[in-house]
């Protein structure tokens, strides 16, 4: 077998190097033939879209994964890592994109975990409690040793699971999406951890379908495709929109064009809606806006203040505790109005934020999960039967108008990827010709060429005099995407920004909390006025 | 790449045919490993077990009937499942359907039978359905398992059953609980008798018309479950409670509707037994067959079409069985439940541990396929 020649990175012998590595799931080949030499004391991005075979490489990396072919390196020498365990022994440590960290322990029993040392845990805790004050210190990574991680925010939890791989004697350290659930200041703070260690001589891989990240932080940058590596290349010297057509193999706009828009009247209108989720906590505490025709309302945040929360009552998913909701003018507060059914009646359409979760059906055939909410309707029934070959008709043109692929309605809706599930959503919704539209991340998981024609529908929905109501963390979509963006932090909205005046920064310090006269450093005026008054 | 792993490549019939049939095979085996520590010849009780459930017309008679009884519960098992719930209870509510119809046969003396039939099955279908209500609403609206609450079910309803019969509807001058026999105008009509009216002699066995009941019924429940709306938000809540209500499918009613519908399956099973072949109501007439049914759901992959399959193979088992310990006296009947529960054991627990080598064969030629 022939040693891969990467391009661009010559120096220290390589550090991980992956040699012609195969894995394949079932009839999904997710590497094909994938090479990669890492070299010690760089940051190595990894970028793809959805589905690429990124997340299964690093699982084979560090021993979730067995390759059906191929082998693994380390420092020099074949390695045979077949669990966590020997990728831990063998020095590579993996930050989770899903944390997994015990909440009600503290940072120190965290770290601690798996790794007690003796019997009696008094001793491995007062041996841990100095070596993490040491590894915090060195690195940047600061946080209270004793405070619970359940009490924590993001940002500290994604610390202490990076304490946990240090602690455990990582000096190659992968990170999966590590900025998914990050504002852009505690990414920001990340990224100077990351320079930190490879200051120190550790190696970070980072996984992530962001392409500014990889430009600010990396030093090499991996690009893969369909399974298979189709660059390696030094950070330095590329653009955004090489990489991108790198990722898709062709030639894609990251820009959203659109005119400003002309909103008309309002469709929906909320006036200090308070929003219970499932355990009785309150997630929504008293916010009022209107959704109106002919334009897209974002609502901007980090996951977990909220949004989700908001999206389902306004879905008529979960019941108001307090506040009004009105539909055209008329209330609809009361439950018995507003089921998830009588709001399809009404003209809503939802895109919910999870799809596999909320929005489809997954062990369903396609054309079923197509239909999903609809099933009652006319054209499918003919009374007692269902009748399957219209939920086929309907599978087919809708297919064919959002570019599903495959085409084929009675493969299971597992068998289709991140973004052609979210095209079998956004076909079922869109196709109603909804007054308004509820979209909670509708590019989450979604590959950079469907995020461009997602995109598309959206604004055309708009200019067809449609009101949308987007929800989604990723700011550049609200900021390409929203006309008026609306910033919610621990259940209120802290502000309301239009898109003309909108600053990443800005938006950023709202969406810490920090109240929009000193986030945008403007006057008062700016305060986020509840939009319904003036609507309704 | 996520594990959207489908098996696609897989043929059907490996799925469908191949696996069962290995996982059976596989059980069969293990049994015979029994018989040999237990002394016997694992052929020779092999021959026994088949000639005794298909040897002739009346064998196979009566492995239909059995089957008969395990494809009811075996449908009422099914459909609770596509909705996410699992009914144990099947047990108590042919049990309590049972009543039901003995109540009813015993006041339809003067009926013409084109009468008392529909009104048996609507009687049996709604007694059924009423025992399993209960359940269902309490966890509806109430939040208690039915998994819980059914197995109580089973134990009320015993102790009801044997309260009336014992107390209340025994026979007057006689000693053991049963009711009085019915008049024959409410008998299910033997499908010897009807065969012969037709001019095909057959040999005597207690199957009756019930038998065609429940093919019917099989066909029903395969209408209900995959073309019908209902069908549809029923199969929607057992995948994903949250997509279900997402798209205005109450949860609750489903349950009540689900549960409601498999109390009914379970509650024909008192057709063949009280109207078809006992012609009275005495006790503990459902013989387990409420329980045989999660097994034959199980087996049978909660589809119609499975279901009577693993139905009559289980038929076959309780039929054979009675045969092999009449001519293996070392082999008591307690060896039937042995080699049910290694079939169990293989086709549900171990389920995966012959699929995936079997599908990976199949999958193998298509890789080379798709190299480049």
């Amino acid at each position: 077998m022939r040693a891969p020649r990467v391009p661009g990175t010559d120096g220290a012998p390589p550090v991980i190097e992956l040699r012609a590595i195969d894995k394949w799931f079932g009839e999904v080949h997710a590497n094909q033939d994938v090479s990669l030499a890492i070299r010690p004391g760089t940051i190595h991005g990894i970028v793809g879209e959805n589905g690429a075979g990124k997340s299964t490489l690093m699982g084979i990396l560090y021993g979730y994964h067995l390759p059906d072919r191929g082998e693994i390196l380390v420092r020099g020498r074949p390695a045979a890592i077949r669990s966590p365990q020997d990728a831990l022994a063998a020095g590579i440590g993996m930050v989770h994109q899903h944390f997994m960290l015990v909440e009600p322990f503290t940072v120190v029993e965290n770290v601690l975990l798996g790794v007690e040392g003796s019997f009696l845990l008094k001793a491995g805790l007062g041996r841990a409690r100095a070596e993490i004050v040491r590894l915090g210190r060195e690195y940047h990574l600061e946080v209270d040793l004793d405070t619970r991680v359940g009490d924590l925010g993001v940002g500290q939890r994604q610390r202490v699971e990076i304490l946990k791989a240090l602690y455990r004697g990582a000096d190659v350290l992968i990170l999966d999406e590590p900025t998914a659930v990050l504002t852009p200041q505690e990414a920001d703070h990340l990224f100077r951890i990351l320079g930190a260690l490879r200051a120190e001589g550790k190696t970070v891989v980072l996984i992530t379908h962001k392409l500014r990240e990889i430009r600010e932080v990396t030093d090499v940058v991996t690009v893969m495709r369909q399974g298979r590596v189709v660059a390696t290349l030094p950070t330095a010297g590329t653009t955004s929109e090489q990489l991108a057509e790198l990722m898709v193999g062709r030639r894609v706009s990251l820009r959203v064009d659109k005119t400003p828009a002309r909103p008309g009247e309002a469709v929906l209108e909320v006036a200090d809606i308070v929003v219970e989720d499932a355990l009785g906590v309150e997630r929504v505490k008293g916010v009022s806006f209107a959704a109106r025709r002919g334009e897209i309302v974002g609502i901007a945040g980090v996951a977990g203040n909220g949004q989700s929360e908001l999206l389902e009552a306004l879905a008529g998913i979960r019941p108001v505790k307090s506040g009004r909701i009105r539909w055209r003018g008329s209330d609809i507060t009361d439950q018995g109005k507003r089921s998830p059914r009588r709001m399809r009646w009404l003209g809503l359409s939802h895109v919910p934020e999870d799809r596999q979760r909320m929005g489809l059906i997954i062990p369903f055939a396609a054309r079923e999960s197509a239909i999903l909410g609809y099933h009652d309707e006319a054209t499918y029934n003919r009374h007692l039967r269902l009748r399957r070959e219209a939920v086929a008709a309907g599978f087919r043109r809708q297919a064919a108008e959002y570019d599903v692929r495959p085409t084929d309605g009675a493969l299971p809706t597992s068998a289709f990827s991140g973004g052609n599930q979210q095209k079998i959503v956004l076909a079922r919704e869109l196709d109603r010709n909804p007054d308004l539209l509820l979209v909670g991340q509708p590019t989450r998981g979604v590959d950079i060429g469907a995020i461009e024609f997602i995109h598309r529908r959206l604004v055309a929905l708009r200019d067809a005099g449609k009101a949308i109501v987007l929800v989604s963390v990723e700011l550049d979509e609200i900021l390409a995407l929203a006309d008026r963006i609306l910033v919610m932090y621990d259940g209120h909205i802290v502000g309301e920004v239009p898109q003309a005046t909108a600053t990443e920064q800005a938006l950023g310090l709202m969406m810490a909390g920090v109240p929009p006269q000193v986030a945008t450093g403007q006057g008062p005026s700016q305060q986020g006025r509840p939009t319904g008054a003036q609507a309704g | 790449m996520s594990v959207s792993a489908a098996s696609r490549r897989v043929p059907r019939w490996v799925n469908v045919a191949l696996v069962p049939a290995a996982n059976l095979a596989l059980a069969l085996l293990l049994s015979g490993v029994v018989v040999i520590l237990i002394g016997e010849n694992p052929l020779r009780a092999l021959r026994i077990l088949a000639a005794g459930a298909f040897g002739d017309a009346e064998s196979i008679g009566y492995t239909l009937y059995y089957a008969t009884n395990f494809v009811f519960t075996g449908l009422a098992v099914a459909v609770a499942f596509h909705g996410g719930l699992f009914n144990i209870g099947a047990e108590g509510q042919a049990y309590i359907a049972g009543l039901g119809v003995a109540l009813l046969c015993l006041g339809a003396g003067g009926w013409p039978t084109v009468l008392v039939i529909p009104a048996a099955i609507a009687v049996a279908a709604a007694s059924g359905a009423a025992w399993a209500f209960v359940p269902a609403w309490l966890q509806a609206r109430r939040g208690s398992h039915v998994v819980i609450t059914t197995i109580m079910f089973n134990f009320i309803a015993a102790a009801l059953m044997t309260h009336l019969l014992v107390n209340v509807l025994m026979k007057p001058g006689q000693q053991s609980p049963e009711t009085r026999e019915f008049d024959p105008n409410t008998w299910l009509p033997q499908l010897h008798e009807v065969l012969r009216w037709l001019g095909w002699e057959i040999g005597r066995s207690p199957l009756n018309l019930s038998a065609v009941l429940a093919l019917a019924t099989g066909a029903l429940v395969w209408f209900y479950l995959w073309h019908t709306r209902w069908g549809y938000a029923l199969r929607a809540l057992g995948h994903s409670e949250t997509a279900a209500v997402y798209a205005g499918i109450s949860p609750a009613r489903t349950i009540i509707v689900a549960m409601s519908v498999s109390g009914a399956l379970a509650g024909l099973v008192s057709l063949n037994e009280v109207m078809g072949v006992q012609h009275r109501l005495l006790l503990n007439f459902v013989g387990g067959a409420g329980y045989v049914g999660i097994a034959v759901s199980l087996m049978g992959r909660n589809h119609p079409v499975g279901i009577v399959l693993a139905a009559i193979l289980f038929g076959a088992l309780y039929q054979g069985g009675s045969e092999l310990s009449f001519d293996m006296p070392k082999l008591t009947r307690d060896m039937v439940v042995v080699i049910q529960g290694l079939i169990i054991l293989v086709c549900g627990a171990l389920e995966y541990a012959l699929r995936g080598p079997i599908e990976a064969l199949f999958r193998r030629p298509a890789r080379v396929e798709t190299r480049p």
